[in-house]
């Protein structure tokens, strides 16, 4: 990931057709590759201008789901996942010892920029709960050790 | 014991996922070649002799839904959706086949393409699943180099591609109506139905919506017809279901058997049983959208058709194996707060009546047994209530585990003694 400029920006939306269905497409892409994985004021207008189509919309889409933000985020997201299958083998503990060893609350990005927490839907992981997702690396079977192996890695 | 019969995921685990020549010599893209030489009518024929429903949890056949979709206009433009937004907790099938076979998925949307005359095709699959996106994109590129897809595919004269699109992590989009919203780039609020959308489904066109195990058996149907596929499983659920096995088990994981297997032999001989010598308390059929199970139905056959007669569902294949350890209203719990935050807001008996039975189960525990017995049945009332006036599924869903658990574990549920 290098430095985030508006070059960058129109580089991304260059390579999608000015068609209305391309927006989720659009929003993933630039929100991977943003540092702060998220999408920005400034992005949403760009979007906007790019499909013509209102500001309000971009940001109705972007508020709806789950997996995007409008807000800025740490350099590695961690998604922990929530659903009735991890949460029954252990996901409280998985967040519980997530959110004391970084140092923040469930939802908040670490001081440094380096992890942001949340908590998501099932990731389809559920037999090898419980588990999450770093970025777009899905980990399973987690233990308080294998968890502090991992926050190692990055 | 109990032994796995692989259809959908024939070549799971056997072929490299990266290599199209690998998918080719195991009979691959065979039964497009042989699609390409019937009739249309021919391949939805074919499907609805073969009894196949649809796997994505609803049911409904298969070949019933092609036919139509493929009759209800002849020259108009027409798309081919594969629904790949798996999202039912205690679900992960979808993400084996594209992980571990993309091919056989990209074959059967081909075949459903032709045999309702689509030009353009889409998987929707959800974003969090990285590698199925990239394994998919990477099988649609080679198909192309191939000419499986693209303009005149092997010099039929039938043009077809398809592009994946990426889900953003909603539940309610793997509903096959709000996926279509999602699709056309909007937020994911579900349409009314009808109009279906064989009638009026992506940009108001006719389209053909199919989950990804589904299109999955198509080429094996087309290559060894109909009447081989239907002399396996169960009478009015033919073929094979693939179950994934979570929960408290020694060896938890998804196993591709005929739908005549029992529940028993799932959890026994391809479970390995409950983890820790601990005893069997309930399973979760379907996932969250789900039945509970209790002990007593240990031999009902997996078919749709078996499992509704016993006033249980199939769904997704998901099946949640619960200990005796567990506390099922802690279970209900969490699925309940699913069904609270997937909610869309949309129509209020689902936005009302998703917080109000979560909060109403939260201090459930806390109860004398009168007041348990008074309060479940409420819960009960609201959510028939929501059953019945919901815009969709999802507001249509939590009566399924909640009349389960009252109807299979009422003494459990009103005793306090735990």
């Amino acid at each position: 990931m290098g430095k985030w400029t508006c070059l960058m920006v129109d580089e991304i939306l260059k390579k999608f057709p000015k068609s209305k269905d391309y927006l989720l497409e659009i929003l993933h892409e630039l929100q991977n590759n943003d540092p702060k994985q998220y999408i920005s004021a400034e992005n949403i207008k760009a979007i906007a201008q790019h499909l013509n189509i209102c500001q309000s919309q971009v940001y109705g889409v972007v508020g709806y789901y789950s997996m995007l933000s409008a807000k800025p985020r740490g350099k590695n997201l961690i998604r922990v996942c929530n659903s009735p299958v991890c949460k029954m083998i252990g996901s409280e503990h998985t967040i519980n010892h997530l959110t004391k060893k970084l140092k923040i609350q469930l939802g908040d990005t670490t001081a440094d920029g380096k992890f942001t927490v949340e908590e998501c839907e099932c990731l389809g992981n559920c037999s090898q709960a419980p588990s999450l997702m770093i970025n777009s690396k899905l980990y399973g079977n987690l233990t308080s050790e294998s968890l502090d192996d991992l926050l190692k890695e990055f | 014991m109990a032994k796995e019969v692989r259809i959908a995921l024939r070549n799971s685990g056997v072929i490299n996922p990266e290599s199209i020549d690998e998918y080719i010599t195991a009979d691959g893209y065979q039964a497009l070649r042989k699609s390409l030489r019937s009739s249309q009518s021919g391949i939805y024929d074919e499907i609805i002799e073969s009894g196949l429903r649809g796997r994505g949890g609803a049911g409904f056949p298969t070949g019933t839904k092609e036919k139509t979709t493929a009759l209800i206009c002849t020259d108009c433009e027409k798309y081919v959706v594969c629904n790949a937004d798996e999202g039912e907790p205690g679900t992960f099938k979808d993400r084996v086949i594209m992980e571990t076979d993309p091919h056989s998925l990209i074959e059967g949307m081909i075949i459903a393409g032709y045999s309702i005359n689509a030009t353009r095709g889409f998987v929707y699959i959800r974003g969090e699943y990285a590698l199925s996106i990239e394994r998919v994109q990477h099988a649609i590129n080679k198909a192309r180099e191939y000419k499986f897809l693209g303009t005149n595919i092997l010099g039929s004269g039938f043009d077809f591609d398809i592009e994946i699109r990426r889900g953003a992590g909603s539940y309610l989009c793997g509903e096959e109506l709000t996926l279509l919203e999602s699709l056309e780039g909007k937020r994911g609020y579900p349409r009314i139905k009808p109009p279906y959308p064989a009638e009026k489904g992506l940009w108001g066109k006719p389209t053909l919506i199919n989950n990804v195990e589904t299109l999955a058996n198509f080429p094996p149907i087309i290559l060894n017809g109909a009447v081989w596929y239907k002399s396996i499983g169960t009478d009015k659920s033919p073929g094979t279901k693939i179950f994934t096995l979570s929960g408290d088990l020694c060896n938890p994981g998804y196993y591709e058997t005929p739908t005549s297997i029992t529940l028993r032999e799932l959890i026994y001989d391809f479970g390995g049983g409950i983890r820790n010598g601990k005893k069997f308390k309930a399973a979760l059929l379907g996932g969250a959208a789900g039945t509970f199970a209790s002990e007593k139905f240990l031999d009902v056959q997996m078919g749709y058709d078996k499992l509704k007669e016993q006033g249980l569902t199939l769904g997704s294949g998901a099946i949640v194996v619960i200990d005796e350890t567990r506390d099922l209203i802690e279970t209900l719990e969490s699925i309940l707060k699913f069904f609270k935050h997937e909610s869309c807001g949309k129509c209020i008996p689902c936005r009302i009546g998703t917080t109000q039975i979560y909060h109403d189960i939260c201090c459930f525990n806390e109860m004398s047994a009168i007041d348990r017995d008074k309060t479940y049945k409420n819960i009960l009332n609201q959510a028939e209530v929501m059953a019945k006036t919901s815009l969709c599924p999802l507001g249509q869903s939590p009566i399924l585990p909640l009349k389960s658990l009252w109807q299979n574990f009422s003494d459990y549920l009103v005793s306090t003694s735990k």
